[in-house]
């Protein structure tokens, strides 16, 4: 009952703060899209980082640490954490200053004009929104499988993933990005603080770090080393994953929100240690759950941390471990959603409805009626798709990153063309299917079994076609140089 | 301006470094506990305050400043 009453108030919170947004709400497209380009450097760094926080940050980091123990934190925070920031610096401020100067609302509008093919914006469309689709299912099941968990079963998952839809769905469609980007400040400090709540009070409960960290040595030693538990190949290779970053829609979008090229500083130098905080107490949390709970196997893994906190600390610490999981879930989720919505209207509505010309009420009340279409389609799918899905969301990581070279050759590389960018599109898409249908069956897939994640070897592949592909077509006129480096076109 | 083109190729340098140690081969097999913790999670902590540090000099002294200049706005879309 306790669970049940905090996580009802957690979510009438969120949904005041979502509601309450809109009273700054300008009225205009921009604003409802992009917040009006105005978020300040503290907001833009609680925003970003919450829209890239899913579940797995919460209940994942504790099941894998879990199985394979301490080099979990090594393999997907640490390489985290120097990874997408190094984007951030390298790609966020400028994909923000073209957004600024050419007034681009979604990634496919920079795309589509950067190399001047509607036919490479909307394969890009296709192919974003094909990956986007099994998180924002995995979001909505996400929750449901929570809500069932730390009630012990009362509420089923259905209830869950409905919840979860209707809160988003209101502050979403009321807010805009505004509301989204408020709703993920207190989200991601609910978050931030969770995290360390859980880890100060079970680990007291277990007589302290070193007695606790003592008894797994003596029982399970192999999960304090990296060991046979990851190969090096894979710990190198798993680097590629979080370029993913790049080419996420929802935080291409994000980026657009920014006030100034300068407020993405903040995000950029304090990114790490947010990740390290964020993830510490889920894995060290889940190795101890190995001295505690040593017969969970794989199939319960994921639920260790609710397992544990019923242990060591049931009633209010599980009724905030749930609120953590939403915060988690939805902080992405809605970030998600809103995106699906603005490349909808923007790119297949306005582009092709109305020839870019659209009024701006309208473009807000068809962003709306996506939104809520979006999120009626993930319920509906979420209730009859099974659990597979959740490995599907693995291998998207995979295919965002390996789409990476896309966005830096747009940015960076002048004499890239359609035809390179349309080559390395399509590569990513083959090698990704035939990657997918290869690795299906192994939960822990690399290229032969050496530990090379395939996301490198689609990432090598999509960058020679890029190059290639460029390399073998016209080079871009002088107009589209001038329109996207005029720095460079002025200094020549 | 010539100060920070100073040191933007030592910090792009420092970056690369990271990732070369992020790769701590010599802690494969070390579980040796520091303040209770693992040897290999504590450097991997030490390596996220690392990472936090050489971004945090990267913005301060190497920043693109010249993207706030070009934002200017040409009302494309």
């Amino acid at each position: 009952m306790t669970t049940l009453a905090i996580i009802v108030a957690y979510l009438v919170i969120v949904l005041a703060i979502g509601l309450f947004s809109h009273r700054f709400f300008k009225g205009t497209s921009e604003d409802f899209f992009v917040a009006a380009r105005t978020l300040g450097p503290f907001i833009l760094l609680v925003s970003l980082f919450g829209a890239n926080m899913t579940a797995f940050t919460v209940l994942g980091s504790a099941g894998e640490a879990y199985m394979e123990g301490i080099g979990v934190f090594a393999l997907m925070a640490s390489s985290s954490g120097l990874v997408i920031p190094t984007v951030f610096y390298f790609v966020g401020p400028r994909v923000w200053a073209l957004g600024k100067r050419r007034g681009y609302l979604t990634p496919v509008q920079f795309f589509r004009e950067r190399w001047g093919s509607d036919g490479l914006g909307l394969l890009l469309f296709v192919v974003q929104i094909a990956l986007l689709v099994p998180y924002l299912l995995i979001g909505v099941m996400g929750g449901g499988s929570t809500l069932t968990q730390v009630t012990g079963g009362e509420v089923p998952g259905w209830v869950g993933g409905l919840v979860i839809c209707v809160v988003v769905l209101a502050y979403v469609t009321y807010g805009g990005m505004r509301g989204t980007v408020w709703v993920n400040v207190f989200q991601t400090a609910v978050l931030l603080a969770l995290g360390f709540i859980a880890f100060w009070v079970i680990v007291n409960k277990l007589g302290g770090l070193e007695a606790a960290m003592g008894r797994v040595a003596a029982t399970h030693p192999d999960l304090l080393i990296r060991g046979e538990h990851i190969e090096p190949w894979k710990l190198l290779t798993y680097t590629c994953i979080p370029l993913s970053v790049g080419m996420f829609p929802h935080m291409f979008i994000h980026w657009l929100t920014a006030r100034s090229a300068a407020s993405f500083k903040p995000t950029i130098a304090f990114y790490p240690v947010c990740i390290a905080i964020v993830w510490i107490p889920g894995v060290v949390l889940g190795v101890l759950a190995r001295a505690d709970l040593p017969d969970l196997g794989a199939a319960g893994a994921n639920s260790v941390l609710v397992k544990m906190i019923d242990l060591h600390a049931p009633g209010v610490l599980a009724g905030l471990l749930a609120a953590g999981v939403f915060a988690a879930i939805m902080s992405s989720f809605d970030s998600q959603v809103h995106a699906a919505g603005t490349m909808f209207t923007q790119d297949i509505v306005r582009h092709y409805g109305f020839h870019d010309r659209m009024s701006e009420s309208r473009q807000i009340m068809v962003g709306r009626i996506f939104t809520v279409a979006i999120l009626i389609f993930t319920y509906l799918l979420s209730l009859v798709v099974d659990r597979s899905i959740f490995k599907l969301g693995v291998w998207c990581f995979t295919g965002f990153a390996a789409l990476f070279p896309v966005v830096v050759a747009a940015i960076f590389w002048k004499r890239s063309t359609k035809w390179g960018a349309l080559a390395s599109t399509l590569t990513v898409a083959v090698l990704w299917i035939y990657f997918v249908s290869h690795g299906w069956k192994s939960a822990d897939y690399t290229l032969g079994g050496t530990g090379i994640m395939p996301v490198a070897a689609i990432l090598l592949a999509s960058t020679a076609a890029m190059i290639i592909g460029s390399l073998l077509t016209r080079p871009p006129g002088a107009e589209t140089l001038e329109k996207f480096f005029p720095a460079e076109a002025g200094r020549a | 301006m010539k100060e920070r083109n100073a040191w933007k190729w030592p910090l792009y340098a420092a970056l690369s470094v990271l990732y070369l140690l992020h790769n701590d081969l010599w802690l494969w097999y070390d579980a040796t506990l520091v303040f209770g913790l693992p040897v290999g999670l504590v450097y991997h902590v030490g390596f996220a305050v690392a990472t936090g540090v050489v971004l945090t000099l990267l913005v301060l002294k190497a920043w693109p400043d010249h993207l706030d200049h070009e934002a200017g706005g040409e009302g494309g879309h």
